[in-house]
């Protein structure tokens, strides 16, 4: 429960809704409540946050209320938003690491002790002095009540795991420690109590509890390096929850109110002051400001924002205060979007995995088959007075050594590590399997306009053709004119205008705009015309060849070209084009450089096509595409055996993206196209195709590292451990190595992995 | 050979062939999710050691929630894997995971732990 001014906020966890009209009922009892302010009930979440007066009613009246009404609710205490519930993780994560802590220091200092103690055979004179003083069987027995802790209090949770996979016909990672280990101690613990049923075979009643201790040691130790790496692993989206704010101010009959996020409603005005963050999607209503948005860009430059401007929850407000009203709220918004696209992509399988998953699906009870086997080999071709020692040894070690766990971590951990990279530079990765395919394209097919280019025309050229008036006088007709026009050409001959600090304040009468050829007004007292030919032909001014060559000369450029006529003369030819983006050259040739072939696809003429691809380098065009045949052209591609990524924006595109090996939405894009993309970019800019081919590349090569590393070490650790070099070279493995190589090979994997976090991108 | 040496390779030929009848042959039963009164297939799950049940039964096109309790502190089954909806989970020990999903295609789906050792089943028809 959360406490501002007079109010209170508490959120209920409601059971018992079917339907809307149960939430509807529900929300009804509540409202009803004397003392309430406002309660919405959410029946996805199957939640109720109520405002109320904490001196009219309090939480029991509440739910007593929700009973009343045939539903059952009670109090949550906890905060239930996302970034709330990561940290009630990472709390229980803590706990359990400390707990971990404590087992393997009982096991560790326990070990350090039985260690020395079972060497003293190495030593004949202090075993001698043992032997005098207490005896060989007392000494065992002390061993055995040390390690017998280190088995039931730090192990214990190793056997009653392997004991309840087995009810379930399970094995896994604990089974062959358990097993190991045990077979151990037991040997141990019949060798200590009945030492003369070695000793009348001939057999040296040897002891290994300092085996089984170390073992259960080093693993701790292990898995303890494994949790904090793995934490490391989810480190990303951990951060991109915490960008959740928790509490948002909004406008309550022009007062401003302090709320848990749970309580903001679509709708609802709030107010961010500077220096806060922005606490839901919104549109700006009233003031200004530049918002940091690199959380969910990866764009470093703070991003200015006025009035109607969208403004996305979780980016941090810099300079300016304003009022926005919330239009995406919950999971609704962009950043719970962007969560849970990582998530699932962080969940999802890649195909390399599939090998293997197979693999590790039948490894524990394989790896048993071997050491048994193992077992037998031994206890058969050794003399009969080693052959039982020798024969458990390398039964141990085998079932020590193998560790399938580097082999299950090795390609969800750079998965993990991969999308997480990505979404922290604004490359939103649908799943693994995308994240596979990206790194074998082959032609990146571009669409022009917005991804290539600006997407939106702008003024190249104003070129003057005689000196009647000077440069400033002609952009400020044109430029006042053309402030009353809607038309995007105007726009951008006004943008220009202010871009060159020229002020369009000419009054201006008699408007018209004229479709199709441009527009004509009286400005300041003169007639002044802009538009193409047939608007001069209408208007009966005269094409001079000044005028034509310098519109010749533009349209060669695949520009678009206005006549700029005052008092009844042409003055001036403007060339308006798309531009291309500033990165879209260094793009391109980023691309080409990785062997990817580049692509262009649009719907404009050939003429305009081959001028855009000639600027950024691209040699192949296809040009005067409709919409619908996009995807044909993928097609096209596709079927000269490539793997082809689409990079678009629009709702035109999706079908082309969904038709791609690889679909990239680019910029925020549009709902539609982030559907039917692979590959979601929130940066407007070709660069990050690059970053997101890049990381994907990357990130195969650490999945390829780590399942080769995994393969290689149990490939070579299981027989060495059996003991198969033993006849040829006398090596065997002692288990307590084993244990060590196995603790560290899962540690290796998760570091390889982390290793991603580093890549530049 | 002598009478150990029989005895032991006897008693670990019979183990091997025990282990692979055991995990590799066993026979297994599938748990159809209850319907509820909401129109959702729901089902408990205990997770210890394994899943049961490990094989569930559902029909297409129905929601269906999966109430997973993790009755053990084992690390092995921390994390909870199904790949078909592209979740990962992680299970708090001693808790109630609930997770809900929506088969749109009939097939038996694998879920797994986080390291593809503890297995169980969505058959959806």
């Amino acid at each position: 429960m959360q406490t501002v001014q007079n109010h209170s906020t508490v959120t209920l966890e409601i059971t018992g809704m079917h339907c809307a009209s149960c939430a509807a009922f529900v929300e009804d009892a509540l409202s009803q409540t004397q003392g309430v302010k406002r309660a919405a009930v959410n029946l996805a979440s199957e939640k109720a946050t109520v405002e109320f007066l904490p001196t009219m009613v309090n939480v029991h009246a509440l739910t007593a209320a929700v009973e009343n009404s045939g539903y059952g609710a009670r109090e949550l205490k906890h905060d239930t938003n996302r970034a709330a519930q990561a940290e009630a993780t990472e709390e229980r994560k803590r706990n359990e690491y400390d707990a971990l802590k404590r087992r393997f220091t009982l096991a560790a200092v326990l070990a350090a002790v039985i260690m020395p103690l079972s060497m003293t055979m190495l030593v004949p004179s202090v075993e001698h002095w043992i032997h005098q003083a207490i005896g060989m069987q007392a000494l065992n027995g002390m061993l055995l009540v040390l390690t017998l802790p280190v088995l039931l209090v730090s192990g214990r949770e190793f056997y009653v795991s392997a004991y309840n996979a087995f009810l379930h016909r399970m094995a896994n990672m604990d089974t062959l420690i358990a097993v190991g280990t045990g077979a151990a101690f037991a040997y141990s613990v019949v060798a200590t109590l009945f030492p003369a049923l070695f000793e009348q075979n001939g057999i040296r009643a040897e002891v290994y509890y300092d085996t089984t201790a170390t073992i259960i040691a080093l693993i701790l130790l292990g898995k303890m390096l494994e949790a904090r790496a793995k934490g490391q692993t989810s480190a990303a989206i951990k951060k991109l929850m915490n960008l959740q704010a928790k509490t948002a101010r909004i406008l309550v009959n022009e007062q401003e109110r302090e709320v848990s996020i749970d309580a903001v409603k679509r709708g609802d005005v709030v107010v961010v002051r500077p220096g806060e963050r922005i606490p839901t999607d919104g549109e700006i209503i009233e003031g200004a400001s530049s918002v940091d948005e690199s959380m969910l860009t990866g764009e470093s430059l703070p991003v200015e924002k006025n009035v109607g401007a969208s403004v996305f929850g979780g980016t941090v407000n810099k300079t300016g205060a304003f009022r926005f009203c919330a239009t995406n709220v919950g999971a609704e918004t962009a950043l719970a979007h962007i969560v849970r696209l990582v998530e699932e992509a962080q969940g999802s399988k890649a195909p390399i995995q599939r090998l293997a998953d197979k693999i590790s699906s039948v490894f524990v009870p394989t790896v048993v088959v071997i050491s048994l086997l193992t077992f037998v080999v031994w206890f058969n071709v050794m003399p009969a007075e080693t052959r039982l020692p020798f024969a458990l040894v390398n039964f141990v070690a085998v079932l020590i050594i193998a560790c399938p766990c580097a082999l299950g971590l090795a390609t969800p951990t750079a998965i993990m590590v991969g999308t997480g990279k990505g979404a922290e530079r604004g490359i939103l990765i649908r799943n693994a399997e995308s994240l596979e395919k990206a790194h074998q394209i082959g032609v990146v097919v571009v669409d022009k306009t917005g991804t290539l280019t600006q997407g939106e025309p702008s003024v190249t050229d104003f070129v003057m053709l005689n000196d009647t008036m000077t440069r400033e006088d002609a952009l400020q007709y044109a430029a006042s004119l053309e402030h009353y026009s809607e038309h995007p050409l105007a726009s951008a001959i006004v943008d220009y205008a202010e871009a060159e600090k020229v002020d369009a304040v000419f009054t201006v009468h008699d408007f018209l705009a004229v479709e199709g050829k441009g527009a004509t007004g009286m400005v300041s007292g003169e007639n002044v015309a802009i538009g193409n030919t047939k608007l001069m032909e209408q208007q009966k001014i005269i094409m001079d060849s000044e005028a034509t060559s310098a519109a010749v000369k533009l349209l060669a450029e695949a520009k678009t070209t206005m006549y700029v006529a005052v008092k009844g003369a042409i003055v001036a030819v403007i060339g308006v084009a798309d531009t291309v983006r500033e990165t879209s050259l260094e793009a391109v040739q980023e691309l080409q450089k990785r062997g990817i072939e580049v692509v262009m696809l649009t719907g404009d003429n050939r003429q305009t096509a081959e001028a855009i691809a000639a600027q950024v380098g691209i040699k192949r065009v296809f040009a005067d595409v409709l919409p619908h045949d996009k995807a044909n052209a993928v097609k096209q591609l596709q079927s000269e055996g490539k793997i082809v990524a689409m990079v678009g924006d629009g709702i035109n595109d999706a079908p082309a993206l969904a038709q791609a090996d690889v679909g990239i939405a680019i910029g925020a894009g549009t709902d539609i196209a982030m559907e039917a993309a692979s590959i979601t970019l929130m940066r407007s800019d070709l660069l990050s195709v690059v970053s997101a081919i890049e990381l994907s590349r990357r990130t195969m090569t650490n999945i390829k590292q780590n399942l080769f590393f995994a393969f290689v070490y149990n490939v070579l650790g299981i027989p060495l451990a059996a003991g198969l070099l033993f006849p040829f070279t006398g090596w065997l493995l002692s288990p307590m190595i084993a244990a060590a190589a196995m603790a560290m090979s899962s540690v290796s994997v998760l570091t390889n992995a982390l290793r991603l976090k580093a890549v530049k991108l | 050979m002598d009478t150990s040496q029989i005895l032991v390779t006897l008693g670990g030929l019979g183990l091997v062939v025990f282990v692979v009848w055991y995990f590799f042959f066993g026979k297994r039963t599938s748990t159809a999710a209850a319907l509820t009164e909401s129109g959702v297939q729901e089902i408990a799950i205990t997770v210890k050691g394994g899943y049961s049940p490990d094989s569930i039964e559902v029909v297409k096109d129905k929601p269906v929630r999966l109430k997973f309790y993790r009755d053990e502190t084992s690390s092995c089954s921390e994390e909870l894997v199904f790949g078909e909806f592209s979740l990962r989970r992680e299970l708090p020990a001693f808790e109630t995971t609930v997770i809900d999903i929506l088969p749109t295609k009939t097939g038996t789906f694998e879920f797994t732990c986080g390291m593809n050792m503890l297995r169980g089943k969505l058959i959806v028809r």
